[in-house]
This record gives structure tokens, sequence and C-alpha cells, in this order.
């Protein structure tokens, strides 16, 4: 297509001046035969997008293709040519084991704990109103300390009910893999008390059929008050114990090594897990495999020192340990240009990915002019021979969508982050700009700087799978030098517990009024 | 001219002796000291060692009494008539100096090189 053929020749010569190029082209030649224009990468590399030049799996597909150095290793990798492009089956399989399914164990737990709320809840209400139905007539009445004990039953029932829905009927946020042992804790106590008055209530008023009312009352209202003392040990074991730091998590990213540190206070390994991973989403910047690999010419040369082909037979260990290791010298002699291309190749990148967020910029600032918003007391159509045409966002953003198109997809392309924006997704970022009076400086603030994972997420009610990965059983309590890891398909976070410090804060008392200075004397004195 | 507390100070120096000149009610001695335990010594532009709190001599006025009886800039003045001038404040040197019965002064002056002449001289 007319894009395509255009594209590839413009970056080939477009973004290198000449001379470079042909110092390329020389040290291109320098290397082994087996080298393809396909090493060259990104800027040789044809394109057969069949549709919208911004869905670029294809180049991506290039890219991977360049890290199968096929011929020279007994490694089988799962690309070829012919195959299905290796980032759609990832990307579909990722997508297919990241949302779990919504299963029933998710509200298992809290549904169980609510019910059970619930009736502790109504069981003063049933301790007051079962009298009454069943025997009401051979009650003693009871005057005013009653309706006392009933004020004060009904105001106690309400601040329990609102805080009970204030604190603990929230959707659960995650599954935990063992069973959280406050909560199963508290869920006890509050079953036997519950069942312990219901026994007493059950043997010593139901039975007899009790007649002194006042008693049944008051013992209604010692229940409410337990209660009350329940929520309050219920707070204090799952909210507030955890507020105060106790302990330092370095939390670091397996494949790129970025890493955070974060303040917790006393929590059980698994509950640390579901707090670290919340502060993931947020902080962390996403991952983004294509980053991963070195340039090419740097692997290439080092890898090709470690071509070790195994014989096959048992007799020559000697000699394949000794060859492994002449290999291996040589490999050592050789790789001191490496960091020198390393050097290079990296500072060219930079130099490559400046100048096209520089073409970025512009193209953006220059397409952002050509719009502007209407305002309210401006009649629609200015004059008859220049009809403005009225706009919503929607229209506006794919107008200027089309100037700056192409140094979008470039830029995407050079910095690999292709696979995170698609053409739909810019138009509507732009459509969002255009409608809050954003400037092409906060519209672009998206794709200069790597955001954290949750800004590339999906709307997905599924939730995502991670494993907590760790030696010690995972409701045991923080400590100092435990490391448990989170895992998930392709990267993990390990995280390192250390306790923060004992500090001993002294004090100093400074006088306001001792602040005082003198000149430095440096006198002459004429005699 | 180096000072370790403690320890006497010795030194070569030279026996200089300025003749005051009047000038209406003032006698002068035609030159500007600096220095003195009570003022900084980093700050002193003739001394070698920069903790030295001597008397320094900063300014000579051409033509006048002490030019003629041979002072130098960047002088150190060990003592004036007797008196000592290496542990004295700013103001008590120039007290001693001026003096208003006093029509001479006879100062002994140290100065960088005066050890090393006086060496050469006895080879």
């Amino acid at each position: 297509m007319d894009n395509e053929s255009q594209y590839s020749g413009y970056s080939y010569k477009s973004s290198h001046s000449r001379s470079s190029r042909k110092h390329r082209d020389r040290r291109d030649r320098h290397r082994s035969k087996s080298r393809d224009s396909s090493s060259r990468g990104d800027k040789s590399v044809t394109i057969q997008a069949p549709g919208e030049p911004l869905l670029d799996t294809e180049s991506t597909r290039g890219d991977e293709r360049d890290d199968n150095w096929g011929e020279t290793t007994t490694v089988v990798t799962g690309t070829s040519e012919h195959s299905v492009s290796n980032e759609d089956l990832t990307r579909a399989s990722k997508e297919l084991e990241d949302s779990s399914p919504l299963e029933c164990r998710r509200f298992a737990g809290p549904a169980l704990s609510g019910a059970l709320g619930l009736f502790a809840l109504l069981t003063p209400l049933a301790f007051l109103l079962l009298p009454q139905l069943l025997w009401r007539e051979q009650l003693e009445p009871c005057g005013v300390p009653c309706e006392g004990l009933y004020v004060s039953l009904a105001f106690k029932l309400l601040v329990l009910a609102l805080s009970s829905w204030a604190l603990f009927l929230r959707p659960p946020r995650a599954t935990l893999p063992r069973l959280f042992v406050f909560r199963g804790l508290l869920m006890a106590l509050l079953f036997l008390f519950v069942a312990s008055y219901w026994l007493f209530y059950g043997v010593r008023v139901l039975e007899p059929r009790e007649r002194d009312y006042r008693g049944i009352v008051g013992y209604a209202a010692s229940l409410v008050d337990a209660l009350l003392f329940i929520q309050y040990l219920a707070l204090v074991l799952l909210e507030i114990r955890q507020l105060q730091p106790a302990f330092c998590l370095k939390v670091v990213r397996t494949t790129d090594g970025a890493s955070r540190f974060y303040n917790v206070g006393h929590l059980s390994i698994q509950r640390a897990a579901v707090w670290v991973l919340d502060q993931y989403y947020s902080d962390f910047p996403v991952y983004n495999p294509a980053l991963l690999n070195l340039p090419k010419s740097i692997l290439s040369k080092k890898m090709s020192g470690f071509k070790v082909y195994s014989l096959g037979e048992e007799n020559s260990t000697n000699n394949s340990t000794g060859q492994s290791r002449a290999m291996i010298a040589a490999a050592a002699r050789r790789r001191d240009n490496s960091h020198n291309e390393y050097y290079y190749e990296e500072a060219e990148m930079e130099r490559r990915i400046r100048k096209r967020k520089a073409r970025l910029v512009v193209a953006v600032e220059e397409a952002f002019t050509h719009i502007k918003r209407l305002q309210e007391d401006e009649p629609a159509a200015s004059s008859p021979k220049h009809p403005r045409e009225v706009m919503d966002p929607r229209e506006a953003a794919q107008a200027i969508f089309a100037p700056m198109a192409r140094a979008m997809q470039k830029y995407l392309r050079t910095t690999r982050q292709q696979p995170y924006h698609s053409m739909e997704s810019i138009i509507a970022h732009l459509q969002f700009c255009i409608t809050h009076n954003m400037t092409p400086k906060a519209f672009l603030e998206r794709y200069l700087t790597t955001g954290p994972t949750l800004q590339y997420q999906r709307e997905n009610g599924r939730g995502r799978q991670w494993t907590l990965v760790s030696e010690e059983p995972v409701t045991s309590a923080l400590r100092q030098g435990q490391v448990f890891s989170l895992r998930r398909l392709d990267f993990a976070l390990v995280v390192t517990v250390t306790t923060l410090p004992f500090l001993n804060l002294g004090e100093e008392f400074i006088d306001p009024k001792s602040h005082k200075f003198v000149m430095r004397l440096q006198s002459e004195t004429s005699v | 001219m180096s000072f370790v507390p403690g320890e006497p100070v010795t030194a070569v120096v030279q026996r200089i002796e300025i003749h005051k000149l009047r000038q209406g009610e003032n006698l002068i001695l035609g030159f500007s000291i600096g220095g003195g335990i009570d003022q900084d010594p980093g700050q002193n532009p003739f001394s070698e060692d920069k903790t030295d709190k001597g008397i320094y001599v900063t300014r000579v006025t051409p033509g006048g009494p002490a030019e003629v009886a041979d002072l130098r800039m960047g002088d150190k003045i060990m003592q004036v008539n007797g008196w000592d001038m290496t542990m004295v404040t700013h103001d008590q040197a120039r007290k001693r100096l001026t003096k208003k019965n006093e029509d001479v002064v006879r100062l002994l002056v140290t100065r960088k090189g005066l050890e090393n002449a006086v060496r050469n001289a006895m080879m």
C-alpha cells in the first residue's frame, strides 16, 4: 500500500545523516554473512500491515524475528515467520488468564460474615419481642426504667448498624490464599457470644417463661454492649493495628529492576502482599517486554562467542570442557569491545527517540491550533462565505488526528509503546483532552512518560491472578529478613522485609535570645 | 616565625629606632598596624602562619619617620620600647606606640628573609 512503502523508505533515510548511514553500512558489512538485513531492526523492516497503520503487531513481530538468529543456535524459539504473530497469541492467552472467573468463592466469606453480623444485630430485638409475643399476659409491667433501656438500646443498635455499614460492608478487594486470621477469630468470637447468649436465654427465659420483663430488657441491653465491644475489637484488629509503620518493604520487579520502598505496619504476609499489589498498580511503570532486550548488535556479538556444538560422545567430555573453556576465554577477550558498542547504540537510540519526540511535539502543537472552542455568544455562522461547521468533540478529534498520526506512530514505535496505544484509544484520549481544554503538552503526557500499570488496564471486573510464593506460612506475621515474591505469568515482584530502625530522639533547647553574632575583626590603625 | 604554644618564641630581629614627628598636636610615626589577639588572624596578608595573632605593619607612609628608619610593610613588631607585642590586643598595641611622653620608639621587628640573611652572612 502506499503508506508502507513510503514509510519504510522515509524512515531509512530520514533520521540519520548520510555519513552515519554509510558508517553503519560499513559496520554491517564487517559482520558475519549470516546477518541479513533483518538485523538492522526497525529501520529496514518491511511492514505488511494490512489495515490501520497504527496496529503494529507486525512490527513487533519483526523485532522478535531479529532475536531469532535461527541458524546459529540449537534453541528453538517460539517465533517463526510463518506463525501467527506471537504477540497476538501471548496477548490472547494473557487475557484469558488475567481475568479470574467470577467465582462465587470470592463472595462466600463476606456473605457468611454478613449473615452472622445481621443475625447478631437482630438478636436483641428477638430477645425483647419473643416474651411479648409468647406470654404477654404473664409479664410484669415495667414502666420508666424499661423505657430508658429501650431508648439506649435503640441508639446503640443504630450506632452498631451504621458503623458496621461504614466499616465492614465493602466489596472485598482480594481473595487471600489462606484464612484471614483476625477476621476468622472475630467471627468465631461473635458466634460464640451470640450462641452462648441464646443458650442462656433459651434455658433461663424461654423454658420457665420468666416474668420479670425488666430483667429481660437488661439482658438484651448487655448483649448490645457486648456487641459494641466486639466491634471495637474488630476495628482495632482489622483496621488500626497496621497503621503505625513498623517495617520497610523493598519491592523489586524481576524483569527490569524497577523498585520501590514502602512502609507498612504489623501485617501477615498475605495481607502485606495485597497491600503491596495495591501500591504496585499505581506506582510502578508498566512492564514493557519490548524494552528489555539489549540491542541486537551487542547480543549477537556476545552470543556468537558461545557457539558450543555438542558432539554426542561420552569420551569427548574432556575435550568438550577444554573446548568450552577455550570458547569462554576467547569470548572473554572478545567481550572487551561490546561495552563500547553498547554505549554507542544507547546514545544513538536516545538521539533517535529525542528527534522523534521533537517531531511529535511540533506536529501535535500545530494540530491543536487548527481547532478552537466555540464561545457561547459567537454566532455559529460568522459569514456566509466561510461557514464554520460546528463539531462535537469526537469529530473534532478525528479532524485533527490526521496531521499528527504519522509522527505519533513513529514515536510510539521507537519507544516500543505501540502495543499499548491503538488508534482508537489515541483518538479517544484526544477527544477527552479537547473536551477538557487541555494543552498539547497535557495531551502528550500520556505518551511521553510511561505511566503506572493502572493506566493501561482495561475496565475489567474479573481481577488479576497473582501467586504468592513464600517459604513461610502466609498467615505468619512479617519479620525482619523475610522474603516473599508475588509471581505472575511473565514477571515477579520480590519483596524483602526490614524493620524500621528504632529512633532515639533527644532534645536540645536553644534559647531564642542566644543567637548572637560578632564581626570578625580586622582593623588597621595608623600610628 | 612559627609559634608553638607554651614554647618560647625565637626569631631573628632587627632593631629599628623611629623618631616621632610632630604634626600639630599629634606625634605620628608614619605607619599603620594590623593584627592583635582580638582580631581575625586569617585575614592577615603578611603572616606566613595564618594563626599568628601578632602585630604587623600594614602600611608605611612614604617620606614618614618609619620609612626613614627602614621599617617595611609586612614587618612583625615583636617589642616596643621593651614591651612585648606578640600577645597584645590591637588597642594595647596602639597605646604602646602612641605614648605622648615618648619621642623615640625602639622597635624589634622581624621579617621573612632576615634569618636567611643572617645565616648567609655568618657562612
